[in-house]
């Protein structure tokens, strides 16, 4: 009873934590999660066609009332200005949808009534005669819908109702998302292999040089991103600074300039460089944790320098490789400016085409299934990082 | 190799890490088998820089190192067979006790039943049996420095460094494993050279001292020569107590001289050959002053007032002044019938013209 | 009517940012605080935008008091959309392309502009009769013809140059790499006319699936070669820095790096693909519906338009205009040569089917998209 009074205070102190947590983290993700598979808009928009479309299965033409309905509510949403929730989700089911259901909204007001809403609608535009239309619209209507992780995961469903791999021109994501772990795991890589020497190196300098060394990790840290990947750019061009220099110099002729930006080398470079901080970091409080003497003592014990290394010091800093790692790991699955700056085409990674589908196709859906995708891979990896070596073993600083 | 050189010898070496100054300078010093060998000096003064150049973690700027007249320079410290004990005791967190002992057996690539046997031998050595899958972490202070020790004695070098090893335990703990260094120490027969800044612990285990001061050995030799016969005023004042009387030296007779400090006349062992009319220092032990209430008893006798008197258990502390200091000390045994002196009163004190060293006044 | 600023605006335009930098923020403060007016106008940034503000913005704000707002994009609906949809509209007017008006006009977010209520021709004619056939569509007229064309720099192409669009898919004779808009618009075309299809097929075979892949094996051999770009200002600065060898641009850009930045650049006109920009669009569910009116009634008089092209080398939709377009402003040169639609210039130029983009602009891109990727 005595601990009550301050427990509940302590607990009510982390109320606010609590509800900055829940504002900025639970609800964003649980409105993407719920974007990936609910999908009302077409439910409530046309409400009266799909009830009228219910009961039919596809074979020939729907009963004159979903033509009714329909004549009625498309010219309404396009009024209401809600036309483009139904054009977009149906249009992506069939192509060409946007264009037939626009123009039927516009042009049904004026169109001369042909004694019934089948014959007037298909006056307007043949499509309507069509039953795949109507079965688009019907799809569409489903308000939760797998259709977007279908589609994030290039699979279908066959005619037959079961899922199969989409072809394999049209398989877009899954080799992307390969593509996407590949580029993370190779830049995790390389930010190790460059960054452990540098670690090292500030970790055992005199005090003096190690803040100066550490200051020349930080600055580009808290430089702007963007700064430093248009500082890439100019350095990788081919009429930039490196290319420059290799062809003043004679290396390289003039007709062969190098091509180090956009493409994968691009994509490599500048993501290696604006996530390098993230790696030297952690691994630095770890070696400065580790006391000089011990690579004395293993050095007296009778261990050559690599013995020592491999057995004494690189055991020592492997919760500092396992939080650089990581860190890098899964900031580099979500990073997409970087890639769209520099990355050309062959450079591009996940998180671009999930940019594309948030800003320019507008399929949210799709975009939320992709990130919902990405979210549960670095779970995973997370959960078989800490299997492998143990979370608890992971030390930032 | 040869069998009669000694175990180690210094010739000539010196060491510095700036253009400007010696850290080592001028080092000859040889060290004979089986000898425990303490180098003792204030914190800077050269002594683990030596020790490093001999476990090849530091190379000599001029000079020579010699193991069993073997020069080793360029030898590469694993290449050195050399067991090496550090002040933090350097034990490997992430291995256990036992793969600790192991590692200096696993990198020379013994077997493993064998290597299971040794750490079994190693840990009984330091009487740590039972440790062996312990992580380090989990030892007290003193624990872990008896595994850094089993540890630098596993692979069983014919010599073994430690670098003030105790210096981060408390007093008790020390003397204990001071004891227990000793111990194993006589028990293997091996060489060490051991580094501290602790005037008692190098008194309590070397065979020799060798007392550093600036880069240079003032003096090398058995504890109680060091402490009876100080070559040097450094010496003097840093082993053990002793009260420094600045004087000139008046005449010398037969290794006693007359050195008049103050306006008195004080007979002194004559060290070092200074001639007469030279500047030195008189050096008296504390605890050989002897004091007394009535004049004409003692040698070297001097009237001098009471200051201060502390006791101390086992002795009282005097301070007196005479000579023109205020801070003359006499250590007096805490026996029956020690005269009731108190502050204030008129005393004579004297001592044994041998127990009183007149030492060059350089540059101490 | 205002004359045109009479600064030359290259260097008017640098302290202008500037000022716009710093003044902008309390200036639309204080538009919202008084309600004064002021509108979002988004336009296709760079030289482009800026003739626009020269041309006509400013005497825009100058005659009715109400602020221009001017901000950038790289073309498509799909922000007009989010807003429309989000029913948050911060963008009141929205330089489209024809295509994508049309669409936006059949969905319903950008308010119709009925083409006859605009303002009459310089002589007094009746807009309808003055708007050149073809650039009027039901939702609002079209407010220049821009072209997209290739251009090279020659400090980096010595000897023969590259003179046809043939050449430019050829990699064989000018191995290098290629800039190209991120877009399916006009590189369809120019992939169809280098693989030999007459301009007035071009169209026809777009139509059929078999020209669709025909369009796309043709790009898929440069595919590697290849630098996307996006805005119409990244053209001119790769070719500058020697980025790619050749590039497609709107040819205004190349024009005002040619004359108001010297560069050696010289636009390759065989095949250009010759397009309407336009319309002005009024996004639906502006708050500030009347301000957005006059604004896009200001910008559709032939004097706004022709001042436009004494800036930059596109020239207006209205005949009377035409009249007005003689040297440009700044270096007096003769603007008529450099205009799209120069004789010399439309030798072998495809007039772009608007309408066959406006029906077929989803699909392109999808498929573009999905293309790019792989």
């Amino acid at each position: 009873m005595q601990l009550r009074g301050p427990r509940a205070t302590a607990v009510a102190l982390t109320l606010p934590l609590l509800a900055f947590i829940g504002l900025s983290f639970v609800a964003p993700l649980g409105t993407l999660l719920s974007k990936s598979a609910y999908e009302p808009n077409v439910a409530n928009i046309l409400p009266r066609t799909l009830a009228a479309l219910d009961g039919w299965d596809g074979d020939g033409l729907p009963p004159e009332a979903a033509f009714a309905s329909l004549a009625e509510e498309l010219p309404k949403a396009r009024q209401e200005r809600t036309l483009v929730r139904v054009a977009g989700p149906v249009n992506r089911l069939k192509s060409g949808m946007r264009r037939v259901l626009t123009r039927t909204a516009r042009q049904v007001e004026k169109a001369e009534y042909a004694g019934s809403w089948r014959e007037t609608l298909i006056g307007i535009n043949p499509a309507w005669q069509e039953p795949d239309t109507w079965l688009a619209i019907q799809a569409a209507g489903a308000r939760f819908t797998l259709r977007h992780y279908l589609q994030a995961l290039d699979l279908e469903r066959r005619p037959d109702g079961g899922i199969g791999l989409r072809s394999e021109e049209s398989r877009i994501y899954m080799p992307l998302l390969w593509r996407t772990l590949l580029v993370s795991l190779g830049v995790t890589l390389l930010c190790l292999a460059i960054g452990y020497p540098i670690a090292h190196l500030i970790a055992t300098s005199p005090p003096k040089r190690s803040n100066l060394l550490l200051l020349m990790v930080l600055v580009p840290f808290w430089t702007s991103l963007l700064v430093r990947t248009t500082a890439w750019i100019v350095l990788l061009q081919r009429q930039g600074v490196i290319n420059s220099l290799l062809v003043a110099l004679g290396i390289t002729p003039d007709s062969e300039r190098l091509e180090m930006i956009y493409n994968m080398t691009g994509t490599f470079t500048a993501m290696t460089h604006v996530l390098l901080p993230f790696m030297v970091l952690p691994l630095y409080s770890v070696m400065r944790s580790i006391p000089p003497t011990h690579m004395a003592a293993a050095a007296s014990l009778g261990a050559n320098p690599v013995q020592g290394f491999m057995r004494v010091y690189l055991p020592q800093t492997l919760p500092g490789i396992g939080a650089g790692g990581l860190l890098v790991f899964i900031l580099a699955i979500g990073y997409y400016i970087t890639p769209a700056l520099v990355g050309g085409r062959s450079g591009q990674l996940i998180s671009n085409m999930i940019a594309y589908h948030v800003q320019t196709s507008l399929n949210w859906g799709l975009a939320a299934a992709l990130s919902s995708i990405l979210l549960v891979a670095v779970i995973g990896l997370y959960l078989i990082y800490s299997r492998l070596i143990g979370i608890d073993r992971m030390r930032l600083g | 190799m040869n069998g009669d050189a000694p175990h180690i010898e210094y010739i000539g070496v010196r060491k510095r890490y700036d253009r400007s100054n010696w850290v080592v300078s001028d080092l000859d010093l040889s060290v004979e088998r089986g000898e425990f060998l303490t180098l003792l000096g204030p914190s800077g003064s050269g002594k683990t820089t030596c020790l490093m150049m001999l476990a090849g973690f530091e190379a000599p700027s001029a000079g020579e190192i010699r193991i069993k007249g073997a020069p080793v320079d360029g030898l590469p410290p694993d290449k050195r067979g050399i067991g090496v004990v550090f002040q933090n005791y350097a034990l490997f967190p992430h291995m256990t006790v036992g793969g600790n002992l192991a590692f200096p057996l696993e990198v020379r690539g013994m077997a493993a039943t064998e290597r299971r046997e040794r750490v079994e031998r190693a840990l009984a050595l330091v009487r740590m049996e039972g440790f062996g899958d312990r992580r380090p972490g989990q030892l007290s202070g003193g624990q872990q420095q008896r595994i850094a020790i089993a540890r630098a004695l596993v692979f069983e070098p014919d010599l073994v460094l430690m670098d003030e090893p105790l210096g981060a335990l408390d007093r008790r703990l020390r003397e204990e494993l001071q004891y227990e260094i000793r111990r194993i120490q006589r028990q293997l027969g091996v060489t060490v050279v051991y580094v501290t800044h602790d005037q008692q612990e190098a008194m309590a285990m070397s065979d020799r001292v060798a007392v550093f001061r600036a880069g240079r050995i003032e003096q090398v030799a058995a504890p109680e020569v060091l402490y009876e016969e100080p070559q040097r005023a450094f010496v003097a004042s840093f082993i053990g107590e002793n009260n420094l009387l600045p004087g000139r030296i008046l005449s010398i007779n037969k290794g006693v001289c007359a050195v008049e400090v103050d306006g008195r006349q004080i007979e002194a062992a004559h060290i070092g050959g200074l001639p007469v009319g030279a500047e030195a220092l008189v050096a008296i032990r504390p605890e050989r002053v002897r004091i007394t209430r009535e004049a004409g008893q003692l040698a070297n006798e001097h009237e001098a007032q009471v200051e201060d008197i502390s006791f101390l258990g086992d002795h009282l502390r005097v301070r007196l002044s005479l000579c023109g200091t205020s801070n003359f000390i006499a250590k007096i045994p805490n026996i029956i019938g020690h005269g009731g002196i108190l502050p204030g009163d008129t005393v004579q004190v004297g001592w044994a013209a041998l127990d009183c060293r007149a030492l060059d006044v350089e540059s101490n | 009517m205002n004359k045109p600023n009479p600064v030359p605006s290259k260097v008017a335009a640098r302290p202008n940012r500037a000022l716009r930098w710093l003044t902008g923020l309390p200036l639309a403060m204080a538009a919202g605080a008084l309600a004064a007016e002021s509108i979002t106008v988004v336009s296709w940034g760079g030289s482009y935008a800026r003739a626009c503000v020269e041309a006509y913005h400013k005497a825009f704000t100058a005659e009715t008091g109400i602020e221009v707002l001017l901000e950038d994009y790289n073309g498509g609906l799909a922000q007009v959309r989010a807003q429309v949809d989000a029913g948050a509209v911060h963008w009141d007017v929205v330089d489209l392309e024809m295509a994508d008006g049309k669409l936006a006009c059949d969905e319903g977010i950008i308010e119709p502009i009925d083409s006859a209520q605009l303002p009459p021709g310089l002589n007094g004619e009746a807009p309808m009769d003055d708007y050149m056939p073809g650039a009027v569509s039901e939702c609002g007229p079209g407010a220049l013809f821009y072209s997209t064309i290739y251009a090279y720099n020659t400090r980096y192409i010595q000897g023969s140059p590259p003179t046809t669009i043939e050449d430019f898919f050829d990699l064989e004779k000018f191995p290098g790499r290629r800039g190209m808009r991120r877009s399916p618009l006009a590189n369809l075309e120019f992939a169809l006319m280098a693989d030999g299809v007459p301009l007035d097929q071009v169209y026809a075979v777009l139509d059929t699936e078999a020209g669709l892949e025909r369009a796309f094996r043709k790009l898929d051999s440069i595919k590697d070669q290849v630098v996307w770009w996006e805005a119409g200002a990244q053209p001119p600065q790769m070719l500058a820095d020697g980025e790619v060898l050749m590039s497609t641009a709107y040819n205004g850009r190349i024009f005002n790096a040619q004359v108001l930045e010297r560069q050696p650049f010289v636009i390759v006109w065989d095949g250009q693909v010759l397009d309407i920009d336009g319309p002005l669009a009024i996004v639906s569910g502006t708050s500030r519906l009347e301000a957005a009116r006059q604004f896009v009634r200001f910008a559709n008089r032939p004097t706004s338009m022709a001042y436009v092209s004494k800036y930059i080398s596109y020239s207006p939709t209205r005949e009377s205009a035409k009249a007005l377009v003689d040297k440009h402003w700044e270096t007096g040169i003769d603007m008529a040569p450099h205009m799209p639609t120069a004789p010399e210039n439309m030798k072998r130029a495809l007039q772009s089917d608007w309408r066959w983009w406006s029906d077929h602009r989803d699909e392109m891109n999808e498929r573009f998209s999905a293309w790019l990727i792989r």
